[in-house]
């Protein structure tokens, strides 16, 4: 499906003074996609938001909106709208002056204006607030006059910096799925920071994940999770093991690694992974069997295609849904690993103890072998 | 989505101590008690005062609206207040537009040497009146010297030359005052205002100003008062002639103390009052 390209960064660059806050970046944002950028604090996340919005302009590179080329436009002249993490309402307005703003600088005819104003306000449930004042709104409901303030102004893209941060846990997840819901609704192309991954695997379409001034990956969020192609991203998404090791065999996209313990793993390669190249596996503790080895019986994988190393139950814990234990490897590292609680586990005495001996399996594709 | 409170809650009073230092806090009324009383004691008798019908100033020898009615038929002192209120106006409009860009750009750029502009900036504050009394003399009789010399004009000090002055002190003060109000502007505002399609003075006009407005109103009536209170800088920038009220108040007291002076003083008073009460609502207003 060819899709038309909304927002383009072409090997972007922006420098603060001797701090490089975005690194030669090159991006690409589909019409109608919802888009995040995720990476912890200080990568570069809201630079890339202002320079969209046009608040810093680029050291280098070019920013092109549906073909055109934003160079120095001010801010007031950009087709896209913002929302802030704070808010950022005006306090001397009314919450329908604020969700008027925009179409007043833009000279909208004053019954438009009215119109719109109240679509706006019913789009995010506010249709009775119009005359409050911000600051006697709920959090949620300023995050959500923020948001009707921006949409009701058509921008060709929206921008949100984090903009759930401040709310609470259930909140959050409440407006979450409400973000989500108007976006596919309205089909506007959003671009979303944050430095929380759920958020990003839950409502994305696709996901860039950056550290240090640099996007390392972009993908949908399944990509992003079972494929990544960097041990920062594999890290950063999700929790994972790492087991180093240098490539000793490649057998198509299957390497065999030998570990510092002397051991031999298989694992997924992905490309350019050569023989000799030291390397890191990545093995998400949910994707691991632990079986328990009765005395005497030796540990024997369930199968060729299954990487098995004998290994000591060290703690459990219980958490609800999952049990997650920590076991420790013969080389003396430990490695998590995570049990569904599909059946009820009351019974304690069937189930894990410290000290007890294991045998940790998983298939081969289950495994990752990351370069860096 | 659930129910959410409305409206903020108040945050709760802090909880008071059990144990109340009982005599800590009779002294504290006391202190009070007296620092309020010094405070209005003598604003109160010289009101009243100003309704006795008795020529001594501390002798009260029943009510009159006499000393009112003698003051606005006196010229002179009528127009020495003309001029004060002149020079106040004029000086004023000029120190607050100027003050608040001052300000502005101060708290909005950083640049080389801020610190440095910014002792400047403090220094009308801080050093005596009767300095910056001279130091405008001085500069004033230099520069009409300079002046007459080269254009062969007799231009003198006069009324222009105390507002110059009281210029140059109110930048100062209302500088500070939209400071203080500044820092706690969120200049984020002014991002949203653009981001919304505001152009740099759209931004200004509906966003900043009005969210300012109330320090530099505050301004304002500081430096307002200040120029209407001012003997020793007017006193020494003025020429012959052109009396402020001050001035001319000075003067007479120097002869005797007559209720007349004690009529004007409560005018002033009220006049003041009435600015300060007036600016309240204003304030109070824009943040309905
Ligand atoms: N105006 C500025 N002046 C100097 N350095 C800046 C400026 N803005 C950002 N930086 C630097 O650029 C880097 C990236 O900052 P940025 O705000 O883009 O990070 P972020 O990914 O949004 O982080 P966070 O998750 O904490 O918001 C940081 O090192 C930051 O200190
Ligand atoms: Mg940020």
């Amino acid at each position: 499906m060819a899709r038309t390209i909304a927002v383009e960064l072409a090997s972007v660059t922006k420098r603060f003074g001797d701090v490089t806050a975005v690194d030669n970046t090159s991006l690409q944002l589909y019409d109608g996609e919802f888009f995040s950028l995720l990476g912890p604090s200080g990568c570069g996340k809201t630079t890339i938001l202002r320079m969209l919005a046009g608040f810093e302009y680029p050291t280098s590179g070019s920013i092109t909106i549906h073909g055109r080329e934003m160079g120095h436009t001010p801010p007031y002249k950009r087709p896209v709208n913002t929302v802030f993490q704070s808010y950022a309402l005006f306090p001397h307005m009314t919450v329908e002056q604020n969700v008027a703003f925009g179409l007043e600088m833009k000279n909208a005819p004053k019954a438009e204006i009215k119109t719109r104003v109240v679509e706006a306000l019913e789009m995010v449930r506010l249709g009775e607030y119009g005359n409050r004042r911000p600051r006697q709104l709920s959090g949620g409901q300023q995050q959500r006059v923020a948001l009707a303030r921006a949409l009701v102004n058509q921008p060709e893209v929206l921008l949100l910096d984090e903009p759930l941060a401040a709310l609470d846990e259930k909140l959050r997840k409440e407006m979450q799925l409400e973000l989500k819901g108007l976006q596919e609704r309205l089909g506007i192309t959003f671009l979303f920071v944050t430095h929380d991954q759920e958020e990003a695997l839950t409502m994305s379409d696709r996901i860039g994940v950056m550290n240090r001034g640099h996007i390392l990956q972009v993908g949908n969020p399944i990509e992003i999770y079972e494929r990544p192609t960097s041990r920062f991203v594999a890290d950063f998404i999700g929790e994972t093991n790492f087991v180093s090791g240098t490539v000793c065999e490649l057998h198509g996209n299957i390497a065999a690694i030998n570990t510092a313990a002397g051991q031999t793993l298989r694992g997924l390669a992905q490309q350019g992974v050569q023989v000799g190249q030291p390397v890191t596996i990545s093995i998400r503790p949910e994707k691991v069997f632990l079986t328990p080895i009765s005395n005497g019986t030796p540990p024997t994988p369930p199968s060729k295609h299954m990487n098995a190393m004998p290994v000591q139950v060290e703690r459990i814990n219980y958490i609800g849904s999952d049990t997650r234990i920590i076991v420790r490897l013969h080389d003396g590292n430990t490695f998590d690993v995570w049990e569904s609680n599909t059946r009820s586990t009351l019974d304690r005495d069937e189930y894990w103890q410290p000290g007890e001996a294991a045998l940790l399996s998983w298939p081969e594709e289950n495994a990752l072998v990351l370069t860096e | 989505m659930a129910e959410e409170t409305l409206v903020r809650p108040l945050p709760q009073a802090a909880a008071r101590p059990a144990q109340r230092n009982r005599w800590g806090e009779r002294a504290l009324q006391i202190n009070a008690f007296f620092a309020y009383f010094f405070l209005y004691a003598p604003i109160a008798i010289l009101v009243i005062f100003s309704f006795s019908n008795s020529s001594f100033a501390g002798v009260w020898g029943g009510f009159t609206f006499d000393w009112y009615i003698r003051l606005f038929q006196n010229a002179r002192l009528m127009e020495a207040l003309r001029n004060s209120v002149y020079v106040a106006l004029i000086s004023t409009t000029l120190a607050t537009m100027i003050g608040t860009l001052v300000a502005l750009g101060m708290e909005r750029f950083r640049f080389k040497g801020r610190t440095s502009l910014d002792a400047v900036l403090y220094l009308p504050i801080v050093i005596p009146d009767i300095v910056m009394a001279v130091m405008l003399l001085l500069f004033f009789s230099t520069a009409l010297q300079l002046i007459n010399g080269m254009f062969g004009t007799a231009m003198r000090m006069n009324l222009t030359t105390v507002i110059i002055a009281h210029v140059a002190f109110n930048i100062s003060f209302v500088a500070v005052v939209v400071r203080a109000s500044l820092k706690s502007f969120d200049w984020r505002m002014e991002e949203a205002a653009q981001d919304l399609g505001a152009n740099e003075w759209a931004t200004f006009r509906r966003i900043t100003l009005p969210l300012i407005l109330p320090g530099i109103v505050g301004g304002a009536l500081l430096g307002f008062t200040l120029s209407l209170d001012d003997y020793v800088i007017a006193a020494f920038t003025t020429g012959p002639g052109f009396s402020t009220l001050p001035i001319e108040v000075f003067s007479r007291v120097r002869r005797s103390i007559t209720p007349e002076i004690n009529a004007i003083s409560t005018i002033m008073l009220l006049a003041s009052v009435l600015l300060v009460v007036a600016s309240q609502i204003f304030q109070s207003r824009q943040h309905r």
